[in-house]
């Protein structure tokens, strides 16, 4: 058996029951390996979030862990945040993205649902740059005040750029 | 004008004491500052960051099979746990089925890791209420741990053990021996261990209600592991989504119920015996077969091929300059640490090396809770809260 065809046998149910009350804001469903993918609207998301944490027929009250992207090429969603959550009762876990053009980083905080989410959007503040609006402390969490630039953009490469040798294009990608 | 207008009340004032970022009694980098009235807290703000070395950064740059090296390096008191959750991340995203006797033999590794993590944080409980003993006689089993390790894969801390696809060699005789000899005397040393502390009258004294966190707290704040148990909920990754075929072996899952100190050091006692319990279930239950998946692409070829071997020799030099094939995906893939649930996001976009990795790093998310559990406190029990929690300066910072 390949991992890839793992079946979830409740997230039929689950995209339903969210489409009957989000259907504008969904912009994507799909399975990636053992986890729905859903790509929302930003202006949505709190909805979303609170919606999945506070339903009883959701209950995915546990947020795992949240992550930004940065995907220079994608026009118009530069920028995107994933979100992950649990339903331990039930086993489930759910996978959330929004993505923002680069000149509109505010994404609302969830630390008002999850306390968690406190530091780990400060790190994601710290990396990318997103403005977390609402967030109580919004400071740099692992790198020092004084850095003036977010290290996890794709425009800052780890090696210097005069070096070419390792370029997907010499081998043929 | 009355007198009493006249006297001068001073206004209550705090003193600010700096825990760290270097004291002795914290096992590690971290800065607290702490606001106190006497000597107890009235609020810590912690600072971290001191040791970060930019691993999600880093592994954007580094091929597949570059980047189980520096899962070493963030619960260095588990190595071996993040390696294989490493290698089952990447096995998963390429969807490459490990033989059984590898699967075992990793549960084995994997098992002892947790061992020696919790003999870390067990023994250091002890030392920070001042019981030194028994930390001393403990660490001898450590070091039989370590001894193993260094059998089945030359290192001792930073492993940097399996690989892609399995493992990369079988256990030698030797090794089998230092198991046997382990799995044989090790019992004897932890019950030693557990009457010196389990039932000490100052122990207990020192422990019980300090430091504790209620299950939906816990829950907010995203524990998991053996603190997240300790608080009363059986939440464990090895139960839930089975990894390694978990799912042949029994064990329980223990369970605390005020999530305070006294709590998260039986859980991890009895977490240890558990884990013994698996050990001695796989090395009863060790299939036959090959230790390595048919993956050539991933998985180094025998030396010998190599020198005789056109293809093999193609391989080995595609794995080492790192130019293996790696199909599109996202995935998601989640351990038991020692600490919790250690998961990795992978963002793969074809290319030589991750396009996006994110580590679920389970200390970094359940510090933040330490503020509020020492708050009111002692500050001799925040140093007791804080290595109850076995917050790891390596995982807290990647």
């Amino acid at each position: 058996m390949k991992l890839a065809d793992i079946e979830i046998p409740w997230m039929e149910e689950v995209v339903d029951k969210f489409r009957q009350k989000f259907d504008t804001a969904i912009l994507s469903v799909e399975q990636s390996y053992d986890f729905p993918v859903v790509v929302i609207a930003k202006q949505n998301l709190m909805d979303v979030l609170s919606f999945l944490k506070n339903d009883p027929d959701m209950g995915f009250t546990f947020l795992t862990t949240l992550c930004g992207l940065h995907v220079p090429g994608y026009e118009g969603g530069e920028f995107g945040m994933m979100y992950q959550l649990q339903n331990m009762e039930q086993n489930r876990r759910i996978r959330l993205k929004i993505f923002m053009p680069e000149n509109d980083l505010d994404v609302p905080t969830a630390t008002n649902l999850w306390p968690t989410a406190n530091w780990m959007e400060r790190q994601e503040y710290d990396f990318f740059g997103f403005n977390f609006v609402g967030h109580p402390d919004l400071r740099r969490i692992l790198n020092m005040d004084e850095m003036n630039y977010h290290p996890m953009r794709k425009q800052y490469p780890l090696e210097d750029l005069g070096k070419h040798d390792k370029d997907d294009a010499k081998f043929g990608r | 004008m009355t007198d009493s207008q006249n006297i001068l009340v001073p206004e209550k004032e705090y003193v600010t004491l700096n825990l760290g970022p270097t004291h002795p009694a914290t096992h590690g980098i971290f800065q607290n500052v702490l606001k106190m009235d006497g000597e107890i807290i009235v609020s810590g703000e912690p600072t971290i960051g001191y040791i970060h070395r930019a691993f999600e950064k880093l592994a954007e740059r580094r091929p597949y099979n570059q980047i189980a090296p520096i899962t070493d390096r963030m619960n260095y008191c588990s190595a071996p746990i993040n390696n294989m959750g490493w290698h089952m991340t990447v096995e998963k995203l390429i969807g490459c089925e490990v033989p059984k006797r590898a699967q075992y033999i990793r549960v084995i590794i994997m098992e002892l890791a947790r061992i020696a993590d919790h003999i870390i944080c067990d023994s250091v409980i002890g030392v920070d209420t001042g019981a030194l003993s028994g930390f001393l006689y403990i660490f001898q089993e450590r070091e039989h741990i370590y001894e193993i390790f260094e059998e089945v894969c030359g290192a001792r801390l930073t492993t940097n053990t399996g690989r892609i696809g399995g493992m990369e060699r079988d256990f030698s005789p030797k090794a089998w021996q230092k198991l046997e000899y382990f799995v044989k005397h090790f019992p004897e040393k932890l019950q030693e261990f557990e009457n010196l502390l389990l039932r000490s009258r100052i122990f207990m004294d020192r422990t019980i209600n300090v430091g504790p966190i209620s299950a939906e707290r816990a829950l907010a704040y995203g524990f998991t592991g053996p603190n997240l148990r300790a608080a009363g909920v059986d939440y464990d990754v090895r139960v839930a989504n089975p990894y390694s075929s978990y799912e042949d072996f029994e064990f329980d899952i223990p369970v605390g119920t005020n999530g305070d100190t006294y709590d998260r050091f039986m859980v991890r006692l009895e977490e240890m015996k558990q884990s013994l319990r698996i050990i001695k279930q796989a090395m009863k239950n060790m299939p036959d077969g090959p230790i390595a998946a048919d993956v050539p692409d991933f998985y180094l070829p025998p030396k010998e091929d190599v020198y005789s071997k056109m293809e093999a020799l193609i391989y080995q030099f595609k794995i080492v300059m790192g130019e293996m094939d790696v199909p599109k995906g996202e995935v998601y893939h989640a351990v038991e640490g020692g600490n919790g649930e250690l998961g990795f996001y992978l963002i793969s976009d074809g290319g030589r090396t991750p396009f996006r990795l994110h580590f679920r790093r389970p200390c970094f998310i359940y510090y933040q809770a330490y503020p509020e559990m020492i708050r009111g406190g002692m500050l001799s029990d925040a140093i007791l809260t804080m290595s109850s929690m076995n917050v790891i300066a390596g995982e807290l910072d990647a």
